[in-house]
């Protein structure tokens, strides 16, 4: 009995220190483990393509003026799939190794919202974007950073005042 | 306020009940996880307890479903004062991507106070780790709302003023 405890330590002796030191130092994760879905609001051009594919259904959009598009994203129920990542035409969404994600405040602390400036259709007053991707490609401008670039054939150069 | 109360009433160790109210079990092998050397959160004098009545913190892991509403209840009923709660898991924080479903009534919070919030699906165990250092004031938060606004005359983002 003692014989065999004292062995059961000696064996678990062998190892040595496997315990990580985690919290006290970084531990940053490796491979494809992807966190924290980062939106870039310069890129977003308010497409809904994320909100129509998010397994979660927490992205929301909402059209508060003519031209103002909010998305909504209520992070707390993400569940990291990376999928609105993917749909993104303009790749304004990324997947980050953000995992610290832990709150003593509040769920609200993972919302995230980005109000996109569109272009408003001249028939209905509505927020507008390309009806196809064709027409997308044909009229670049709807971009934030296309239009302070002051885009050649951007429509709304007229707007820009720098 | 609530972090020295905290800081004086649990000076030693902290010991916790998991609960499963619906969750897929992801949550619970990573809770698991935690406790396992390797992660080892019993350093910081975490101690996985068999019954309520012993814990100072309640994790719960899942979607808070109907059947286990009363259930859950007077589980937080039977954990002596002072108590925190722990939702672990994007169902635990908010419902997940089960919110909306016939059977599932939302969020831990929509029961119980919740205290710490541990999104993730599962989350890590560092995340989860990450979360108990919060909630020992070991470490900071480091997630803050995001609000951008796009502007035609500006070449970034702006913040938008939220009430
Ligand atoms: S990662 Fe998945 S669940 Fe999270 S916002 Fe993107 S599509 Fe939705
Ligand atoms: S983030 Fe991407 S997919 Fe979502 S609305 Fe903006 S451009 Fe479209
Ligand atoms: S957060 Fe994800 S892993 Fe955890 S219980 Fe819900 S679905 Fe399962």
């Amino acid at each position: 009995m003692i014989a065999s405890k004292l062995k059961e330590a000696i064996l678990s002796l062998r190892p040595g220190r496997v315990t990580l030191k985690y919290p006290f130092a970084p531990h940053d994760p490796e491979g494809d483990f992807r966190g924290y879905p980062e939106i870039d609001t310069d890129k977003c051009i308010g497409c809904g393509g994320c909100a129509a594919v998010c397994p979660a259904r927490l992205i929301m959009i909402q059209d508060i003026d003519q031209n103002t598009r909010r998305i909504v994203r209520l992070l707390e129920r993400c569940i990291f799939c990376g999928r609105c990542a993917d749909v993104c035409p303009e790749d304004a969404i990324t997947m980050t190794k953000r995992f610290e994600l832990s709150t003593d405040s509040g769920r609200e602390d993972m919302e995230s919202e980005c109000q996109v400036f569109m272009a408003t259709c001249q028939r209905c007053g509505r927020c507008y974007e390309p009806p196809s991707a064709l027409d997308k490609i044909m009229k670049p401008g709807l971009r934030n950073d296309e239009v302070k670039r002051g885009g050649q054939d951007s429509p709304y150069k007229h707007i820009s005042s720098e | 306020m609530f972090k020295e109360l905290c800081a004086k009433a649990f000076p030693k160790s902290l010991w916790v009940y998991h609960c499963n109210v619906g969750a897929c079990n992801g949550c619970d092998i990573e809770v698991i996880d935690v406790l396992t050397p390797y992660y080892d959160a019993e350093r910081f004098g975490i101690k996985l307890v068999a019954s309520p009545r012993h814990a100072d913190v309640l994790l719960v892991c899942g979607p808070v479903t109907r059947q286990v509403v009363p259930a859950l209840k007077r589980l937080y009923d039977a954990v002596p004062h002072p108590k925190l709660v722990l939702a672990i898991g994007s169902c635990a924080v908010g419902g997940g991507i089960w919110f909306d479903s016939y059977n599932v009534v939302g969020g831990a919070d929509t029961i119980l106070p919740v205290d710490y919030y541990i999104p993730g699906c599962p989350p890590r165990p560092e995340a989860i780790l990450h979360g108990v250092a919060v909630a020992l004031g070991l470490a900071e938060k480091d997630i803050e709302s995001v609000h951008l606004k796009q502007l035609p005359d500006r070449p970034e983002s702006v913040p938008v003023e939220v009430e």
